[in-house]
């Protein structure tokens, strides 16, 4: 296979994975940031203490990370008919990718909020301010630094999981590699593949670090977590 | 000022019951410095949280220039609104500083007045009015990170300062701070407190903090103050524990045939050269064995020990001049002395007779 009958495909399968891990990303910020905050708020010790509500999102979360993408993937086909018209192609793949990511990414909101020194969270409440105000003034900048970090390591989730979705029909470079490199014994075009993941997943990670560094650099005495090397996180 | 009446604050765990606050009768009046004195594990801490309701009292009132707060908290862990604009007026430094490590300096002061609601402008000028009026102008665009402990608690005064509050909490503003930044930071509570009538209750375990800046104290004890008052109060009452703290004497008699009296100066009589007078009155030679003289909120008060020659029957004359004085007397029984034998002179403590056997 020559060069110029690669290149059109590795363009669009490349812009498939963009499509779906940008979309999961973003679903996986609404919804997990949220969850994660309740989590804090809603456990022991938040100014929400709510023993059944944090039992009930903490149990949805742990269904949700328990089960493997692969299954989750096939489990969740009626519901992206449902959600999105179809069960094919990338616009069916952002369904349970970020089905997936909510609960993940909920788990890395909770750990880097729950970090936020409880004599902040006192101060700003003895100045007369509210539970949201704590949430938007104190706890997300403050754990800034550790939800960039772990929105790292969701998108490097993504991109992992976006290629076992495009195995199954959801586009992008995972269905390249099968398509060609499993089933035609494409050899470059396979290299090529993984030379394409290794860069997007390396690009992620280093924009990530430098990100928290960035943050961290200012406040110098919060802790930012070490950076996790994760390439591809096959499951 | 701030009153609270019957405060109990009992804390539940697993089945045990602590109680941290038990039946605490405060009473500040408005535009005194009160200091709240006691060991950790006293129940200080959970009494100034009781005071802006971060923490919830079991049972007792709360009332903050005027306003009953107990009445305003409503029913769950959560501030309403009303209580939520009550805190706004009454500001809060805390041990260790509290400040947001995201914003900087000048940020972190205008997050009450965000909280407020002032305009970004509005916010900017009084933020560095205020950063101006602890001394810390020139430090508004950085952040807390590079302070020292001192400026970083300036800030948090400044922080504490911006919703024009009526009263101050300071729960150990200054014990994560070394002695000279300590004296500073106390410097600056004091003028605040004169030139903005600023109440301030400030609760410490440093002897030297009330000492500095407090015109009343109390002392803290398993959940109950055992003693308040304003200081010349406390030195006025005989026995006085915190007194005995703040203005320690010592010195034993030189032999025997001594009289050891312990005057107490309060008030008034502290610029009247007594002593001196003393001596010239009756021609009797005085030593003084130990003095501990201070001036506390702009008076001299103290406590002095001194020694007349002659037994005790023959001191009742100059020991009624000074009581005449306005002085506080306490004659010390020497061991040795009638009523005392048997006992060895020097290691026992010397007994205190109050009133010195009238």
């Amino acid at each position: 296979m020559t060069w110029s009958a690669m290149q059109p495909l590795l363009y669009a399968a490349c812009l498939d994975t963009l499509y779906m891990v940008g979309w999961s990303t973003v679903y996986a910020v609404l919804g997990g940031l949220p969850l994660g905050v309740l989590l804090v708020l809603t456990g022991e010790g938040g100014l929400l203490r709510n023993g059944p509500v944090n039992k009930v999102i903490g149990a949805v979360v742990n269904v949700g990370r328990s089960l493997p993408f692969f299954i989750l993937m096939i489990a969740l086909i009626p519901f992206s008919t449902l959600v999105v018209g179809t069960s094919i192609g990338p616009t069916a793949a952002v369904v349970p990718l970020a089905v997936s990511a909510i609960p993940f990414f909920a788990r890395l909101v909770e750990t880097a909020v729950r970090e936020v020194d409880a004599g902040l969270v006192e101060a700003v409440q003895a100045m007369g301010g509210s539970t949201w105000t704590v949430v938007r003034k104190v706890l997300l900048p403050q754990s800034l630094p550790s939800l960039v970090a772990g929105l790292t390591t969701t998108v490097i989730a993504l991109i992992g999981y976006s290629a076992m979705a495009g195995a199954v029909g959801g586009g992008g470079l995972g269905n390249l590699a099968k398509t060609y490199g499993y089933q035609r014994f494409e050899t470059n075009l396979m290299i090529i593949t993984v030379v394409l993941l290794i860069v997007l997943v390396s690009v992620v990670q280093l924009a990530g670090d430098l990100v928290v560094r960035r943050l961290a650099r200012r406040t110098r005495t919060s802790d930012t977590p070490s950076a996790r090397w994760r390439f591809l996180l096959p499951r | 000022m701030i009153t609270t009446k019957d405060l109990t604050k009992v804390y539940r765990s697993r089945g045990r019951e602590i109680t941290a606050l038990d039946g605490v009768d405060l009473h500040v009046r408005e535009g005194e410095v009160y200091g709240v004195l006691g060991r950790s594990g006293a129940g200080k801490s959970t009494l100034i949280r009781c005071v802006n309701l971060l923490e919830r009292p079991t049972a007792g009132t709360v009332i903050v220039d005027g306003r009953e707060l107990t009445a305003l908290a409503g029913r769950g862990p959560r501030a309403g609104g009303e209580l939520r604009r009550a805190r706004t007026r009454i500001g809060m430094v805390f041990q260790h500083f509290n400040l947001l490590s995201s914003r900087t300096v000048q940020d972190n002061v205008e997050l009450p007045l965000e909280i407020l609601g002032l305009s970004g402008r509005e916010r900017a000028r009084k933020a560095l009015d205020l950063l101006d009026l602890v001394g810390l102008a020139d430090k508004a665009r950085v952040h807390p990170a590079q302070l020292s402990g001192g400026q970083k608690q300036r800030v948090g005064i400044a922080r504490a300062l911006a919703g024009d509050p009526k009263v101050l909490l300071s729960d150990e503003a200054t014990s994560a701070l070394d002695p000279e930044t300590t004296r500073s930071v106390l410097q600056l509570l004091r003028d605040l407190n004169r030139q903005l009538g600023l109440t301030i209750l400030l609760i410490t375990h440093e002897m030297d903090v009330v000492k500095a800046v407090c015109d009343s104290a109390a002392l803290m004890r398993g959940g109950r103050i055992t003693e308040a008052g304003t200081v010349p109060e406390l030195l006025a009452t005989p026995g006085s524990e915190l007194a005995r703290e703040l203005f320690p004497v010592g010195g034993q008699a030189s032999g025997d045939d001594r009289t050891v009296v312990d005057i107490t100066f309060h008030g008034e009589t502290a610029t009247q050269p007594v002593i001196s007078r003393l001596a010239r009155t009756y021609t009797i030679d005085i030593a003084v064995l130990g003095a501990a003289m201070d001036t506390v909120a702009g008076r001299q008060v103290g406590r002095m020990r001194i020694e007349l020659p002659g037994p005790f029957e023959e001191n009742v004359v100059p020991i009624g001049y000074l009581r005449e004085q306005g002085l506080g007397i306490e004659v010390v029984q020497a061991p040795g002395a009638p009523g005392a034998e048997g006992t060895d002179g020097r290691d026992a403590a010397p007994a205190l007779t109050q009133g010195g056997g009238r």
